[in-house]
């Protein structure tokens, strides 16, 4: 069957390291999750203090569209996100603050980000995105689920790239790998090839 | 004790709303705190409705009361000292 889609490139957020199509674009000794995103905000994203009010999730997120989305001027971009612990991390955090009747201050800018979409909502302000976006929560990273639905989408005409991947946050573990779909672009959107560049940048 | 407070309450609203690169002695007394100042939004807005409960004790009734008394540090403050006098 010919390929009617390609990814046009990648991104990768892991230990440390945030990398573009396969090439560390950013690098840290630092583990803890919170000074890998402020170093690496410092670099990439810079002037966007917004950034420091964000959960996890969405501090992830925004950092790996950054570095495919800042000099992409399409924006009827899609986005089909998917990862395994939803918006856990950040419930946790809520529960916490709700627990006990007696000390009972609901945080409300925690609870906002008590939702996995919320992450995509943060990258469509940062890019001025108004798109079709879906949030999918699996036990491990599916190319099936992402590429029927990306196709779906493009099929449709409901976009002309889609944003997809894999945005993964929980107890200070954290993982993403995000594409874009588009109808030019070096790689095939195939379901071995996603899995292919996926497992690439996880051997780095 | 005047100017502790608004000393605190800077200090407060920057660790609050991860304020990140502000410091207590950037922000005057009298900035706006709110549009074109620190630029807090309405989700920092019930942030500072929850503080002024959790760290002084104080509920705010309405919460339209928000809009003058988180004007600036000064209001605040004046704010906090009348409820507690």
């Amino acid at each position: 069957m010919e390929n009617r889609y390609y990814i046009e490139s990648f991104s990768h957020v892991n230990n440390g390291i945030v990398s573009v199509n396969g090439a560390p674009v950013f690098k840290t000794l630092e583990t803890d999750f919170k000074s890998v995103m402020k170093l690496a905000y410092k670099q990439l994203i810079v002037d966007y203090p917004k950034f420091f009010k964000m959960d996890n999730l969405s501090k992830l997120g925004l950092l790996a569209a950054e570095v495919l989305l800042r000099e992409e001027w399409e924006k009827n971009i899609a986005m089909v996100f998917s990862n395994r612990a939803s918006s856990l991390d950040t419930d946790r955090g809520y529960q916490d603050s709700i627990k006990d009747a007696t000390h009972y201050y609901p945080s409300p800018a925690v609870f906002v980000y008590t939702l996995a979409n919320i992450c995509m909502g943060e990258i469509s302000i940062k890019h001025k995105i108004h798109s079709e976006n879906c949030f999918f929560v699996m036990d491990e990273f599916s190319p099936e689920t992402l590429s029927s639905y990306t196709e779906e989408l493009m099929d449709e005409n409901k976009a002309e790239k889609v944003l997809c991947g894999w945005v993964d946050v929980d107890n200070e573990k954290y993982d993403a790998f995000l594409y874009v779909v588009a109808k030019k672009g070096t790689f095939v959107h195939s379901d071995a090839e996603i899995n292919r560049l996926y497992k690439t940048t996880h051997e780095q | 004790m005047s100017s502790d407070l608004k000393q605190e309450l800077k200090e407060k609203i920057i660790e609050q709303l991860n304020l990140e690169d502000v410091t207590a002695a950037e922000i005057a007394d009298n900035d706006p705190l709110f549009g074109d100042g620190l630029g807090l939004d309405s989700i920092d807005a019930l942030e500072l409705i929850v503080m002024l409960d959790k760290d002084y004790g104080i509920k705010l009734a309405d919460p339209k009361e928000g809009r003058k008394i988180f004007e600036s540090i000064d209001t605040m403050a004046a704010y906090i000292r009348a409820s507690k006098a």
